[in-house]
């Protein structure tokens, strides 16, 4: 394949050749914008560049305007030491330890190929956290896929957990945590989100920019292949198209043994001072990385592109530029520092090429063979991309959704013992509330020695200093539910929850991350509630007192003009000073007292038992009470470190029934539990209220646990005893073995998925 | 009976991690000028009786959905022997 080569002289001679932008998802007027930039037409390097930048993932175009409210509406604190706009933000967790973590989504390569997109996944956002200087210590996978037994879940499912634990565990990572969520809306889109967290001491803080002219650009890692070229444009930009098989990238594949070597080669030249700036490649590969570091740094940069050692020699300029090649890095090293920087490489058996240098001017110059074939602004490719403030409308549909409340007249509640023993059992084994050790046995949760919680306790919690003890929590969740039937609400249920899970450890929750699952922004429905879910979580984490440190957003999940249930996944980090001191799930031994702290309320919309047992969606969601939640998250740090506490967990999906049984199989320990006086049964045992938790306390410990919360007015009912036998007995009302349960929720994800 | 042999290869521009390594250890062992191994799968399978056309249909279904990943590998069906 000999062509012209499109260099900036030929394009200033042939100015006006037809150009592909619109197949390259760039719009008419971006284009024109490109050329008022450029002052002539883009070559065809150049428009790659742009088209690959400007897509909806790169450029947050459609979600900037909004997203601003993170940081506008950021509650005061100390423990931000990099906020939003690197790669990860980071945090100060005290004793000179700083943690970095995010969260993204590969949602659309997942799809496509469930293995290899999920396994990239993890490659992608271990590398984002290696670029701040931390070691990557874990990771966890928030992952929702269609109706539990529909064919194309059964296609998916499958591959995207081998694909995490065959690049996590070959890693060396543990897999802490994370979500399973089956809804029909999610099929033919899966959501396939990855989160890791890293640690470091706050001087090996890095961040990405060029600076010092006369700098070096180094490319690190694996040789550029054919990988998802187009794949960040064409596959997060647009909705697949079955029929485009000129659209079909190559799919990326992981190798995470490179990808092992990379993070100890990038650790032990961050350590020795050798690179002054650093950038992974991800979605748009040596395009994104040269123009952010630049745009970042002093502002000019020289690359010769024809230097990129390359996988398959047939590659364009063009193609190279776009290549989304897993495991490589991008490095700004001092002239003097290179010929240590190489000797590190060639010790870890990593291929190191010298691609440019840091330049003035503050242009991004890429020359290929000696001709120049892309000159431009970088902080326009990069940053100043278009922002678009799109039309919103709340949906037509919302109000009759709301209206459609799930009253005792809608919706059959169970009433004799029986139907109530029954629903138990049928929520139990229900693929939602189901046990998931078919899906983390696969993973490796213990490597590395430092997990002290991981799946299914409700948050992962890591030991970052071996002497003093200092750990981390971290838990993510969200019930896309809430969120359909409101956006604002929905996504503080979503920070509430995942809050709650890191504060019942006895952690103290100090940042969130986010990543924003939606559908079409170019639908203005999709637009409002993406518009109402951000505002709602930044209010919501302005109260609470925790700062947004990053995130993701990923648009057009949705077939045709059907979009998912707006899904806002938000991760809560926490901090804990001493791991020996957190608090497990389980019950441990009979005769500890039982509490529910919090008021219990009917209310069922959005529930577990709503959509398992009637299939219904409707009315509002729990009632958001973040004062109720910071309250008992302070009173639990407090209990947790006075070890009050023999068990604490959360109350949420399947209401109080859910979390007993949780709490009893947990270690089997079975529990006698008395429904209060004046509540209703179902609702006592199934109905969704927020800011709940349930705890065990030993006898000799409940007088100053019970004081503790009445001391600060914090709601506390006795409401059972755990016991010698393996039962669950609701007094008066039911009684059901603990094996009965196991089995009825250890059945169900083995019998979906083999 | 016949006899059928599948072959089925990541596509040339797929990254083949596994070959690779085959690579690497080959030049650490010695052998020099080794530029490429690529690593791929060989099903070699036996049917009594001969292949009618609606046998060669599934087979070749089988071989698409079962055997070979498409969106990342290409295959070939080989009849090496038809009785």
């Amino acid at each position: 394949m000999t062509r012209p080569i499109d260099s900036v002289t030929h394009a200033a001679s042939d100015p006006d050749a037809d150009q592909p932008y619109a197949e390259l998802g760039l719009k008419t007027d971006e284009y024109a914008r490109i050329k008022e930039i450029l002052g002539r037409r883009p070559t065809s390097a150049e428009l790659a560049m742009y088209s690959v930048m400007w897509s909806e993932h790169c450029s947050y175009k459609s979600s900037k305007v909004h997203l601003r409210q993170f940081g506008d509406k950021a509650p005061k604190t100390d423990a931000l030491l990099v906020g939003i706009g690197e790669n990860a933000g980071v945090v100060d967790v005290g004793d000179g330890w700083a943690v970095t973590f995010k969260v993204e989504s590969h949602n659309h390569p997942s799809y496509v190929e469930p293995y290899q997109g999920a396994a990239t996944g993890i490659g992608g956002i271990v590398r984002d956290i290696i670029s701040m200087g931390a070691r990557p210590v874990a990771v966890m996978d928030p992952l929702r896929f269609g109706a539990a037994d529909a064919e194309d879940t059964r296609r998916v499912l499958p591959g995207v957990v081998a694909g995490i634990s065959g690049y996590g565990n070959c890693l060396g990572l543990p897999n802490i945590g994370g979500e399973i969520v089956f809804d029909p809306c999610y099929a033919g889109n899966p959501l396939v989100n990855a989160l890791c967290v890293g640690v470091m001491r706050h001087e090996d803080i890095h961040r990405a920019s060029a600076r010092g002219l006369g700098n070096l650009v180094i490319l690190y890692g694996a040789h550029t292949g054919g990988d998802g070229i187009g794949g960040v444009s064409v596959l997060a930009s647009e909705t697949f198209d079955a029929d485009g098989p000129a659209k079909r990238p190559s799919v990326q594949v992981g190798d995470p043994f490179m990808e092992k070597l990379l993070i100890e080669c990038t650790l032990e030249v961050l350590h020795e001072g050798l690179v002054e700036g650093i950038q992974d490649l991800g979605g748009a590969g040596i395009s994104c990385a040269t123009s952010e570091l630049a745009s970042n740094g002093d502002g000019g940069m020289h690359v010769w592109l024809d230097r990129v050692p390359l996988r398959d020699s047939t590659l364009s300029p063009e193609e190279i530029l776009m290549s989304e090649s897993q495991e490589r890095m991008c490095a700004i090293v001092s002239p003097a520092k290179v010929d240590r920087f190489m000797e590190i490489c060639r010790r870890w058996d990593v291929p190191a090429t010298v691609i440019g240098e840091v330049s003035t001017g503050g242009r991004l110059v890429i020359e290929w063979h000696g001709e120049t074939i892309v000159d431009v602004p970088p902080r326009t490719v990069a940053h100043d991309g278009p922002v678009y403030d799109r039309p919103m409308v709340r949906p037509a549909w919302q109000d009759a959704l709301v209206a459609d409340a799930p009253t005792p007249a809608r919706l059959a509640r169970p009433g004799t013992p029986e139907e109530l023993r029954a629903t138990l059992m049928q929520l139990v084994a229900s693929p939602n509330l189901a046990a998931k050790d078919w899906v983390t046995g696969q993973y490796d949760r213990y490597v590395l020695g430092n997990t002290v919680l991981a799946q299914p306790e409700d948050s992962g919690v890591i030991r970052i200093d071996e002497v003093t003890g200092l750990g981390v929590a971290l838990a993510t969740d969200c019930n896309a539910r809430f969120a359909k039937l409101d956006p604002y609400a929905g996504a503080q249920l979503a920070l509430a929850e995942a809050y709650r899970n890191v504060a019942v450890t006895g952690a103290v929750p100090l940042a969130v991350t986010n990543c924003l699952n939606f559908g079409s922004p170019e639908d203005p429905g999709v637009m409002w509630q993406f518009a109402e879910a951000v505002r709602g979580l930044a209010d919501g984490c302005l109260e609470l007192g925790v700062p947004v440190t990053g995130g993701n957003v990923s648009f057009y999940n949705q077939t045709a003009d059907v979009a998912i249930h707006p899904t806002p996944v938000v991760g809560v980090l926490g901090v804990i000073a001493d791991v020996a001191r957190r608090v497990p799930m389980g019950f441990a031994s009979a005769g500890d007292s039982i509490y529910l702290l919090g008021v219990t309320r009917d209310e069922f919309g959005g529930s577990e038992w709503a959509h398992e047992v009637h299939g219904h969606l409707g009315g509002q969601p729990p009632a958001v009470d973040l004062v109720g939640e910071k309250l008992l998250a302070e009173i639990l740090a407090t209990a947790a470190r006075e070890q009050l506490l023999i068990a604490a967990h959360d109350v949420s999906d399947g209401g109080v029934a859910i979390s007993v049984v949780e709490m009893a199989l947990r270690r089997n320990v079975g529990a006698q539990i008395a429904i209060p006086a004046g509540i209703d049964p179902f609702v006592f045992l199934f109905a969704e209220s927020t800011a709940r938790v349930l705890v065990a306390v030993a006898p000799d410990h409940e007088e100053r646990f019970t004081r503790l919360c009445a001391h600060r007015n914090l709601a506390i009912e006795r409401i059972g005893t755990t016991l010698a036998v393996s039962e669950l007995n609701v007094d008066a009302t039911f009684t059901v073995e603990l094996a009965e349960l196991r089995a009825a929720s250890a059945a169900t994800l083995p019998a979906l998925f083999g | 009976m016949s006899r059928v042999v599948v072959e089925v290869m990541l596509k040339p521009e797929i990254l083949d991690p596994q070959g690779r390594a085959v690579e690497g250890a080959l030049d650490r062992l010695g052998l020099v000028g080794v530029t490429s191994v690529r690593q791929g799968k060989r099903f070699e399978i036996e049917l009594a009786g001969p292949l009618d056309a609606s046998r060669r249909e599934r087979l070749n279904e089988l071989a698409e959905t079962l055997l070979a990943n498409p969106v990342i590998e290409n295959f070939t069906v080989h009849v090496v022997e038809d009785a």
